[in-house]
């Protein structure tokens, strides 16, 4: 065991869960290239280049949030209103692919699982709670604080999923649950105020380059038309 | 692209490699929530390895590629900050050249104001 071990590992869900939710992901990754497709421009391509390496970089951040216990951004959520769901949901897998491969982080058999919780899961609760807020609240930084300790809450319960369907070992779902929750909602509140600075920082210098603004100033606009 | 997106993209870059490769030294080297939820209930060694009880981490196995030269965000032979620190840079790098390769290879390459009639 190392103490830099970010993500799901091997053997802790077993082998035909992990395969399951290998083609889940991989299903779903494709079907986000096809959406992603439409959003991608000259201009969003390397922005999301540039997120998928900003997420690498800050997940390496590890910081305290109980004694003996740590916890690092995931950037769903922060991914999700830079660049788009669709292509946040690739940015972060890309992340975690990089990791496992690169750096034997997240276990090679765990992949679908790391990818089904972090890189669909919290990116899509994360763009879909910012959205959400954006509409009542046109406050960016507060709807990305939000959206992301939400994300990383669900992005845990995706894992205890995974460890219902193929945990290798017996715990108590309930305790398991809990734990994950808890400990994660810790860690979200400062995932929060890591995004909510960096989105406000982006929106600050080059508003149009943060996706969830482009949508929701274009729906608040006057013109809408009864679909 | 214009010259204007590439000059942020550079800063946010910079901003990157200085996180994954001088900040990223003093991050917390506790375990992560996940791996702490996982330990709950074994009791372990100086080394790390589980001695008993029961908890989900107990049947879990290596990484497939744990022998590689990077396993670990570390450089094999180059222990301490330094490899830390560049591990994270090359991470950063590799990153963005994997990524913005990809989107950029599957962009829509008609401009978004032309009409679509």
């Amino acid at each position: 065991m190392n103490p830099v071990a970010m993500h799901i590992a091997n053997g802790i869900v077993d082998a035909r869960v992990s395969a399951a939710f290998a083609v889940v992901s991989l299903v779903a990754l494709g079907f986000c290239v096809m959406r992603g497709r439409l959003d991608l421009d000259d201009r969003l391509a390397p922005m999301a280049g540039l997120v998928a390496a900003f997420i690498f970089a800050v997940q390496m951040l590890n910081f305290q949030v109980l004694p003996g216990v740590s916890g690092h951004l995931l950037g769903g959520a922060l991914a999700a209103v830079l660049v788009g769901p669709w292509v946040g949901a690739l940015c972060v897998a890309t992340v975690l692919i990089v990791q496992c491969l690169l750096f034997a982080d997240g276990g090679l058999t765990a992949l679908g699982l790391n990818i089904f919780n972090m890189a669909l899961l919290g990116t899509a609760v994360g763009y879909l709670v910012a959205v959400a807020i954006l509409r009542l609240l046109p406050k960016v930084s507060v709807a990305v604080f939000v959206a992301s300790v939400v994300s990383v809450v669900v992005a845990s319960q995706g894992f205890v999923l995974e460890y219902a369907l193929g945990g290798t070992t017996d715990l108590d779902l309930g305790t398991v649950a809990g734990a994950m929750a808890g400990v994660h909602i810790l860690i979200g509140i400062g995932e929060g105020l890591i995004a909510a600075t960096t989105v406000a920082t982006v929106a600050k210098v080059r508003p149009d380059l943060v996706y969830a603004l482009r949508r929701t100033t274009r729906a608040a606009q006057p013109q809408e038309v009864p679909a | 692209m214009n010259r204007k997106l590439g000059w942020f993209l550079a800063g946010g870059l910079l901003v990157a490699i200085l996180l994954a490769g001088v900040v990223s030294n003093f991050a917390s080297g506790s375990p992560d929530g996940l791996d702490a939820a996982a330990r709950q209930g074994c009791t372990f060694n100086a080394d790390g390895e589980i001695t008993g009880g029961t908890c989900m981490a107990q049947r879990e196995q290596n990484h497939q590629l744990a022998g590689s030269p990077f396993a670990d965000y570390g450089i094999r032979g180059l222990d301490g900050p330094l490899g830390t620190g560049l591990a994270g840079v090359l991470g950063v790098l590799i990153t963005f050249a994997v990524g913005g390769g990809v989107f950029w290879l599957v962009r829509r390459r008609k401009p978004a104001s032309s009409s679509s009639t």
